[in-house]
Protein backbone atom coordinates (compact mmCIF):
# COMPACT_ATOMS: atom_id res chain seq x y z
CA UNK A 1 0.00 0.00 0.00
CA UNK A 2 1.18 3.62 -0.74
CA UNK A 3 0.47 5.90 1.98
CA UNK A 4 1.33 9.86 2.10
CA UNK A 5 4.28 10.08 4.54
CA UNK A 6 2.03 12.04 7.03
CA UNK A 7 2.39 9.22 9.75
CA UNK A 8 4.17 8.62 13.10
CA UNK A 9 5.30 5.34 15.03
CA UNK A 10 3.37 3.17 17.29
CA UNK A 11 5.26 5.02 19.57
CA UNK A 12 3.00 8.15 19.75
CA UNK A 13 0.16 5.97 20.28
CA UNK A 14 2.04 5.01 24.12
CA UNK A 15 0.12 7.83 26.28
CA UNK A 16 -3.46 7.29 25.00
CA UNK A 17 -3.14 3.72 25.58
CA UNK A 18 -1.29 4.55 28.43
CA UNK A 19 -4.64 5.06 29.98
CA UNK A 20 -6.37 2.10 29.15
CA UNK A 21 -3.43 -0.95 30.08
CA UNK A 22 -1.33 -0.94 32.99
CA UNK A 23 1.67 -2.62 30.47
CA UNK A 24 3.25 -0.83 27.50
CA UNK A 25 1.64 -2.05 24.81
CA UNK A 26 4.01 -0.16 22.18
CA UNK A 27 6.82 -2.43 23.12
CA UNK A 28 4.63 -5.38 22.70
CA UNK A 29 5.30 -7.89 19.92
CA UNK A 30 1.69 -8.07 17.47
CA UNK A 31 0.69 -9.95 14.47
CA UNK A 32 -1.29 -8.72 11.73
CA UNK A 33 -4.42 -10.28 10.74
CA UNK A 34 -4.04 -9.59 7.24
CA UNK A 35 -0.53 -10.29 5.92
CA UNK A 36 0.98 -12.57 9.11
CA UNK A 37 3.67 -10.55 10.11
CA UNK A 38 5.12 -10.07 13.18
CA UNK A 39 6.25 -6.45 14.73
CA UNK A 40 6.26 -4.12 17.45
CA UNK A 41 3.22 -2.13 17.84
CA UNK A 42 5.60 0.92 18.37
CA UNK A 43 6.58 0.14 14.46
CA UNK A 44 3.10 0.08 13.24
CA UNK A 45 2.52 3.31 11.19
CA UNK A 46 0.13 6.07 13.15
CA UNK A 47 -1.62 8.04 11.68
CA UNK A 48 -3.00 11.05 14.03
CA UNK A 49 -4.76 13.18 11.24
CA UNK A 50 -8.29 12.15 12.27
CA UNK A 51 -10.68 12.32 14.55
CA UNK A 52 -8.66 9.35 16.96
CA UNK A 53 -5.85 7.28 16.10
CA UNK A 54 -5.57 4.73 13.45
CA UNK A 55 -2.65 2.32 13.35
CA UNK A 56 -1.94 0.57 10.55
CA UNK A 57 0.71 -2.19 9.96
CA UNK A 58 4.08 -1.14 8.36
CA UNK A 59 4.23 -3.76 6.10
CA UNK A 60 0.89 -4.44 3.99
CA UNK A 61 -0.94 -0.84 5.58
CA UNK A 62 -3.94 -3.03 7.15
CA UNK A 63 -5.14 -1.78 10.05
CA UNK A 64 -4.60 -2.76 13.13
CA UNK A 65 -5.95 -0.20 15.73
CA UNK A 66 -8.66 2.54 15.88
CA UNK A 67 -8.86 4.76 19.40
CA UNK A 68 -11.41 7.04 19.30
CA UNK A 69 -11.82 9.51 22.39
CA UNK A 70 -15.40 11.09 23.07
CA UNK A 71 -15.92 13.33 26.04
CA UNK A 72 -17.83 10.43 27.81
CA UNK A 73 -16.05 7.51 26.27
CA UNK A 74 -12.95 5.51 24.88
CA UNK A 75 -13.91 3.88 21.55
CA UNK A 76 -11.36 1.06 21.06
CA UNK A 77 -10.59 -1.42 18.32
CA UNK A 78 -8.26 -4.02 17.99
CA UNK A 79 -9.06 -5.83 15.18
CA UNK A 80 -6.46 -6.27 12.97
CA UNK A 81 -4.23 -7.78 15.87
CA UNK A 82 -4.66 -11.35 15.92
CA UNK A 83 -2.43 -11.55 19.33
CA UNK A 84 -0.11 -9.24 21.33
CA UNK A 85 3.04 -10.83 23.29
CA UNK A 86 3.87 -8.41 26.35
CA UNK A 87 7.60 -8.91 27.81
CA UNK A 88 7.31 -8.52 31.67
CA UNK A 89 10.94 -8.98 32.20
CA UNK A 90 11.83 -4.96 31.33
CA UNK A 91 9.62 -2.75 33.38
CA UNK A 92 10.01 0.72 33.91
CA UNK A 93 14.01 0.54 35.55
CA UNK A 94 14.39 2.18 38.58
CA UNK A 95 16.57 5.41 38.37
CA UNK A 96 19.67 5.73 39.91
CA UNK B 1 -1.77 6.79 33.70
CA UNK B 2 -2.68 10.17 35.14
CA UNK B 3 -2.12 13.58 34.66
CA UNK B 4 0.19 15.47 36.96
CA UNK B 5 1.27 19.37 37.98
CA UNK B 6 4.91 20.34 37.26
CA UNK B 7 6.11 23.61 37.83
CA UNK B 8 9.03 25.44 35.46
CA UNK B 9 12.08 25.85 36.87
CA UNK B 10 14.11 26.99 34.32
CA UNK B 11 14.03 27.86 30.60
CA UNK B 12 17.07 28.40 28.21
CA UNK B 13 17.04 28.73 24.86
CA UNK B 14 19.00 26.35 22.29
CA UNK B 15 18.36 28.26 19.25
CA UNK B 16 16.57 31.49 17.70
CA UNK B 17 13.88 28.58 17.50
CA UNK B 18 14.09 26.37 20.60
CA UNK B 19 13.72 26.40 23.92
CA UNK B 20 14.27 24.27 26.78
CA UNK B 21 11.91 23.98 29.49
CA UNK B 22 13.34 22.49 33.27
CA UNK B 23 10.47 21.28 35.14
CA UNK B 24 9.84 20.15 39.11
CA UNK B 25 7.24 17.07 38.83
CA UNK B 26 6.24 15.90 42.30
CA UNK B 27 7.05 11.77 42.78
CA UNK B 28 7.59 11.96 39.04
CA UNK B 29 9.22 7.92 38.98
CA UNK B 30 12.23 8.40 36.87
CA UNK B 31 12.12 7.74 33.30
CA UNK B 32 14.34 5.72 30.69
CA UNK B 33 16.41 7.64 28.67
CA UNK B 34 14.37 8.19 24.73
CA UNK B 35 10.92 8.17 26.46
CA UNK B 36 8.79 10.98 26.25
CA UNK B 37 5.89 12.78 28.23
CA UNK B 38 2.14 14.34 26.58
CA UNK B 39 1.88 17.34 27.76
CA UNK B 40 -2.03 19.21 27.55
CA UNK B 41 -2.97 22.60 27.64
CA UNK B 42 -6.53 23.59 28.80
CA UNK B 43 -8.46 26.59 27.72
CA UNK B 44 -10.56 28.98 29.89
CA UNK B 45 -13.38 27.47 27.52
CA UNK B 46 -12.35 23.80 28.23
CA UNK B 47 -10.67 23.30 24.60
CA UNK B 48 -7.39 21.44 25.71
CA UNK B 49 -4.71 20.17 22.99
CA UNK B 50 -1.99 17.33 24.20
CA UNK B 51 1.32 17.33 22.34
CA UNK B 52 4.18 14.91 22.79
CA UNK B 53 7.58 15.94 23.63
CA UNK B 54 10.44 13.92 23.78
CA UNK B 55 12.64 13.86 27.36
CA UNK B 56 15.91 15.81 27.03
CA UNK B 57 16.88 15.08 30.74
CA UNK B 58 19.20 11.80 31.61
CA UNK B 59 16.89 9.61 34.29
CA UNK B 60 17.52 10.81 37.49
CA UNK B 61 16.17 10.84 41.23
CA UNK B 62 15.61 14.18 41.35
CA UNK B 63 12.14 14.77 40.32
CA UNK B 64 13.37 17.16 37.15
CA UNK B 65 13.15 16.52 33.85
CA UNK B 66 13.70 18.39 30.68
CA UNK B 67 12.19 18.97 27.65
CA UNK B 68 13.36 21.07 24.82
CA UNK B 69 10.61 22.50 22.14
CA UNK B 70 10.81 24.02 18.63
CA UNK B 71 8.50 26.62 17.58
CA UNK B 72 6.57 25.40 14.55
CA UNK B 73 5.14 28.49 12.99
CA UNK B 74 1.47 27.64 12.94
CA UNK B 75 1.59 25.69 16.04
CA UNK B 76 -1.18 25.44 18.64
CA UNK B 77 0.75 24.60 21.66
CA UNK B 78 4.29 25.24 20.66
CA UNK B 79 4.54 29.22 20.38
CA UNK B 80 2.67 29.01 23.82
CA UNK B 81 5.96 26.82 25.18
CA UNK B 82 8.41 28.78 23.60
CA UNK B 83 7.48 31.99 23.80
CA UNK B 84 5.05 32.88 27.01
CA UNK B 85 5.68 30.23 29.57
CA UNK B 86 7.62 31.89 32.66
CA UNK B 87 8.90 30.26 35.65
CA UNK B 88 6.97 29.64 38.22
CA UNK B 89 4.05 28.51 36.08
CA UNK B 90 2.44 24.99 35.85
CA UNK B 91 2.07 22.61 33.05
CA UNK B 92 -0.08 19.59 33.69
CA UNK B 93 1.77 16.76 32.13
CA UNK B 94 1.38 12.33 31.85
CA UNK B 95 4.33 10.15 31.44
CA UNK B 96 7.06 8.78 31.53
CA UNK B 97 5.83 7.10 28.00
CA UNK B 98 6.71 4.64 26.39
CA UNK B 99 8.90 1.33 26.09
CA UNK B 100 10.76 0.62 22.85
CA UNK B 101 12.43 3.64 21.39
CA UNK B 102 14.80 3.42 24.24
CA UNK B 103 18.21 2.78 25.63
CA UNK B 104 18.85 1.21 28.68
CA UNK B 105 22.30 1.06 30.95
CA UNK B 106 22.70 -2.30 30.80
CA UNK B 107 23.15 -2.03 26.83
CA UNK B 108 26.42 -2.64 25.89
CA UNK B 109 26.90 -3.05 22.70
CA UNK B 110 27.84 0.09 20.03
CA UNK B 111 24.78 2.61 19.49
CA UNK B 112 24.39 4.30 16.34
CA UNK B 113 22.29 7.35 16.98
CA UNK B 114 21.37 9.05 13.87
CA UNK B 115 19.05 12.77 14.42
CA UNK B 116 17.35 14.89 12.18
CA UNK B 117 16.67 18.83 13.22
CA UNK B 118 15.04 18.72 16.66
CA UNK B 119 14.79 14.85 16.66
CA UNK B 120 17.93 15.36 18.94
CA UNK B 121 16.18 15.84 21.56
CA UNK B 122 15.45 11.79 23.06
CA UNK B 123 19.17 10.96 21.23
CA UNK B 124 20.37 13.76 23.48
CA UNK B 125 18.51 11.85 27.21
CA UNK B 126 20.65 8.83 25.40
CA UNK B 127 23.85 10.55 25.40
CA UNK B 128 23.73 12.58 28.85
CA UNK B 129 22.38 8.88 30.52
CA UNK B 130 25.32 7.25 28.80
CA UNK B 131 27.57 9.59 30.37
CA UNK B 132 25.97 10.23 33.60
CA UNK B 133 26.08 6.23 34.24
CA UNK B 134 29.73 6.39 32.84
CA UNK B 135 28.81 3.45 30.37
CA UNK B 136 31.53 2.47 28.32
CA UNK B 137 29.35 1.06 25.53
CA UNK B 138 30.17 2.97 22.60
CA UNK B 139 28.63 5.91 21.09
CA UNK B 140 28.21 7.22 17.67
CA UNK B 141 25.73 10.23 16.89
CA UNK B 142 25.35 11.42 12.76
CA UNK B 143 24.09 14.41 13.60
CA UNK B 144 22.39 16.50 10.40
CA UNK B 145 21.18 19.80 10.63
CA UNK B 146 20.24 22.85 8.36
CA UNK B 147 22.99 25.20 9.42
CA UNK B 148 25.17 25.77 12.42
CA UNK B 149 22.55 27.99 13.98
CA UNK B 150 20.06 25.57 14.29
CA UNK B 151 22.25 23.06 16.25
CA UNK B 152 21.16 22.06 19.72
CA UNK B 153 23.48 21.49 22.71
CA UNK B 154 26.46 22.52 21.29
CA UNK B 155 28.60 22.91 23.56
CA UNK B 156 27.64 19.95 25.68
CA UNK B 157 27.99 17.79 22.74
CA UNK B 158 31.48 18.68 22.18
CA UNK B 159 32.39 18.31 26.05
CA UNK B 160 31.14 14.96 25.86
CA UNK B 161 33.01 14.12 23.29
CA UNK B 162 36.09 15.68 24.06
CA UNK B 163 35.95 13.92 27.39
CA UNK B 164 36.56 10.53 26.73
CA UNK B 165 32.95 9.50 27.25
CA UNK B 166 33.65 6.98 24.16
CA UNK B 167 31.17 9.68 22.34
CA UNK B 168 31.91 10.40 18.26
CA UNK B 169 29.56 13.12 17.11
CA UNK B 170 29.38 13.91 13.18
CA UNK B 171 27.79 17.07 11.76
CA UNK B 172 25.54 16.71 8.38
CA UNK B 173 24.49 20.12 7.38
CA UNK B 174 21.84 19.94 5.08
CA UNK B 175 21.59 24.04 3.65
CA UNK B 176 24.61 26.36 5.13
CA UNK B 177 27.60 24.17 6.67
CA UNK B 178 30.87 26.26 8.59
CA UNK B 179 33.77 26.83 7.15
CA UNK B 180 36.12 24.29 8.06
CA UNK B 181 33.23 21.68 7.36
CA UNK B 182 34.56 18.66 5.38
CA UNK B 183 31.52 18.02 3.34
CA UNK B 184 29.60 20.42 1.16
CA UNK B 185 25.74 21.06 2.75
CA UNK B 186 23.38 17.98 1.24
CA UNK B 187 21.10 15.61 3.03
CA UNK B 188 22.74 12.40 4.36
CA UNK B 189 23.58 10.10 1.25
CA UNK B 190 25.13 6.69 1.19
CA UNK B 191 28.96 8.11 1.94
CA UNK B 192 28.36 10.00 4.52
CA UNK B 193 26.83 6.68 6.63
CA UNK B 194 30.03 4.77 5.54
CA UNK B 195 32.05 7.32 6.89
CA UNK B 196 29.81 8.55 9.77
CA UNK B 197 28.42 5.75 11.66
CA UNK B 198 29.57 2.51 12.93
CA UNK B 199 30.17 -0.42 10.18
CA UNK B 200 26.97 -3.16 10.57
CA UNK B 201 29.37 -5.90 11.23
CA UNK B 202 29.89 -4.64 14.64
CA UNK B 203 26.24 -5.07 15.51
CA UNK B 204 25.34 -2.06 16.33
CA UNK B 205 22.12 -0.63 17.48
CA UNK B 206 20.74 2.40 15.90
CA UNK B 207 18.24 5.15 16.98
CA UNK B 208 16.65 7.20 14.14
CA UNK B 209 14.45 10.11 14.94
CA UNK B 210 13.59 13.19 13.12
CA UNK B 211 10.91 13.99 10.07
CA UNK B 212 8.94 10.90 9.24
CA UNK B 213 10.71 11.41 5.08
CA UNK B 214 13.85 12.09 7.38
CA UNK B 215 13.56 8.87 8.76
CA UNK B 216 12.56 6.92 5.98
CA UNK B 217 15.35 8.29 3.88
CA UNK B 218 18.10 7.43 7.01
CA UNK B 219 16.87 3.81 7.66
CA UNK B 220 16.70 3.28 3.73
CA UNK B 221 20.66 3.83 3.63
CA UNK B 222 21.71 2.15 6.55
CA UNK B 223 19.95 -0.99 5.46
CA UNK B 224 21.55 -0.46 2.01
CA UNK B 225 24.92 -0.29 3.93
CA UNK B 226 24.15 -3.65 6.19
CA UNK B 227 22.50 -2.85 9.12
CA UNK B 228 19.78 -5.21 10.43
CA UNK B 229 16.50 -4.06 10.23
CA UNK B 230 15.73 -5.13 13.41
CA UNK B 231 18.41 -3.53 14.80
CA UNK B 232 17.08 -0.04 13.72
CA UNK B 233 14.20 1.48 16.12
CA UNK B 234 12.64 4.82 14.69
CA UNK B 235 10.94 7.63 15.97
CA UNK B 236 8.91 9.89 13.90
CA UNK B 237 7.63 13.09 15.00
CA UNK B 238 4.62 15.58 13.50
CA UNK B 239 2.03 17.03 15.46
CA UNK B 240 0.12 14.54 17.40
CA UNK B 241 -3.51 15.72 17.18
CA UNK B 242 -5.61 15.08 19.78
CA UNK B 243 -8.79 16.95 20.33
CA UNK B 244 -11.24 16.87 22.87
Amino acid sequence: MSAPMNYLDGNAAAGELGRIFAMDITSAEGQCTNCGSKSRFAEAHLYVQCPGLVARCALCGHILLRLVNTQQHIFLDLRGMTYLTLNTTQEQEASS
Amino acid sequence: MTWRSATVIGLRDETATARTIALTVRDWPSHIAGQHIDVRLTAPDGYSAVRSYSLASAPNSDERIEITVERLANGEVSPYLTKELLVGDDLELRGPIGGWFVWRRDQTEPIQLVAGGSGIVPLMAMIRSHASVGSTAPFRFLYSVREPGAVFYRDELRALSAQGHSLIVTYAYTRVAPKDSPRPPGRIDATLIATGTWPSNLGPTSYVCGPTSFVEHTTDLLIASGHDRERIKTERFGATGERK
